[in-house]
């Protein structure tokens, strides 16, 4: 657990700001009391990892194969339109 | 892809198909050979963007077939107006707009012919409650501090392919700007100041949505990837 001063965040406001944190768009002292509460947060620490591992997941559907026949139906558009113009 | 192009004036702002001063290399070069009617340079494009078309497309309609009809659509928009585009916006962002107004189209389309709850996503099941909590904001210690904090994920689980279908199909579940986001935020890798071009959203709104749809991303993987740990 943090420690719980009225200064610091709560873990209940600290997920609400992971995405302003890692997109390097909190001002300076949010950032330090994000990183502070961190240190100390076992159970903030692990979100956060869990956040960044979901991101990293999520980048995976990039690779999915295409469906069989797009590359073809598409590519029949693509010859309309240049005998067309 | 004439090379003397450095005498070429840039100030010119006419809807012709020559004011493309704006845009990078890479991309001029693109709507160049797309223009000559390169099928390659068409289907590379088609290959890098299809999935996150049709993901952004089914925000909008009811399923993933009409999805890939608006994706044609969107082409055949596309293509026509490729001698009219102007870059003043990253081309992908400039076929995006396209896409999400086809797409916008077709969905109010099918809103007046289709019963609405055909529309609903059919998420009767799985719906995901938040396993952690945190403490009420007038806790005599710890207020808005975990009550029951995140569980530690396996890590072989995110590697399993269970995973990625998880993902997929609650990014599905998304409202569409949210889901347009993380489609193109973190599936795709585009970076921010293009997804908000393509959108017509500000940075700070970006963030919010994203925010919300990571969230709800994680959370569906939640309960799932923590289960084999005591």
């Amino acid at each position: 657990m943090s420690a719980a001063r009225p200064q610091d965040l709560a873990c209940r406001e600290l997920v609400e700001l992971l995405t302003d944190f890692l997109e390097g768009a909190l001002d300076e002292r949010t950032r330090t009391q994000v990183e502070q509460h961190l240190v100390l947060c076992p159970g903030c620490t692990e979100y956060l990892r869990q956040f960044r591992a979901t991101i990293g997941s999520a980048r995976k559907l990039a690779e999915e194969d295409l469906p069989p026949g797009v590359r073809e139906g598409l590519l029949d558009v693509f010859r309309h339109w240049r005998h067309g113009s | 892809m004439a090379a003397a192009v450095s005498s070429e004036e840039e100030t010119d702002t006419a809807q012709q198909g020559a004011a493309l001063a704006l845009l990078t290399p890479e991309d001029r070069a693109l709507v160049d050979r797309l223009r000559a009617g390169d099928e390659s340079t068409f289907l590379s494009i088609v290959e890098k963007n299809h999935r996150a078309m049709v993901r952004v497309a089914m925000g909008y309609v009811s399923s993933e077939g009409v999805a890939e009809e608006v994706v044609q659509e969107a082409w055949v928009g596309i293509l026509q107006g490729l001698h009219k585009f102007e870059g003043r916006c990253p081309l992908r962002a400039w076929m995006f707009r396209i896409l999400i107004n086809c797409a916008k189209m077709r969905g109010a389309r099918e809103a007046r012919s289709v019963p609405f709850s055909a529309l609903e996503s059919e998420s009767s099941e799985g719906e995901c409650r938040p396993v952690e909590s945190f403490r009420p904001p007038d806790d005599p210690r710890w207020p808005g501090h975990w009550a029951r904090a995140p569980e530690r994920w396996a890590d072989e689980r995110l590697a399993d392919a269970e995973a990625l279908i998880r993902i997929k199909a609650e990014i599905e579940k998304l409202p569409p700007n949210q889901r347009q986001v993380i489609t193109l935020r973190d599936i795709e890798d585009w970076d921010s100041a293009e997804v908000c071009d393509a959108l017509g959203i500000s940075e700070a709104n970006q963030r919010v949505l994203l925010h919300r749809a990571r969230t709800r991303v994680r959370q569906a993987l939640a309960g799932w990837a923590a289960e084999e740990t005591p």
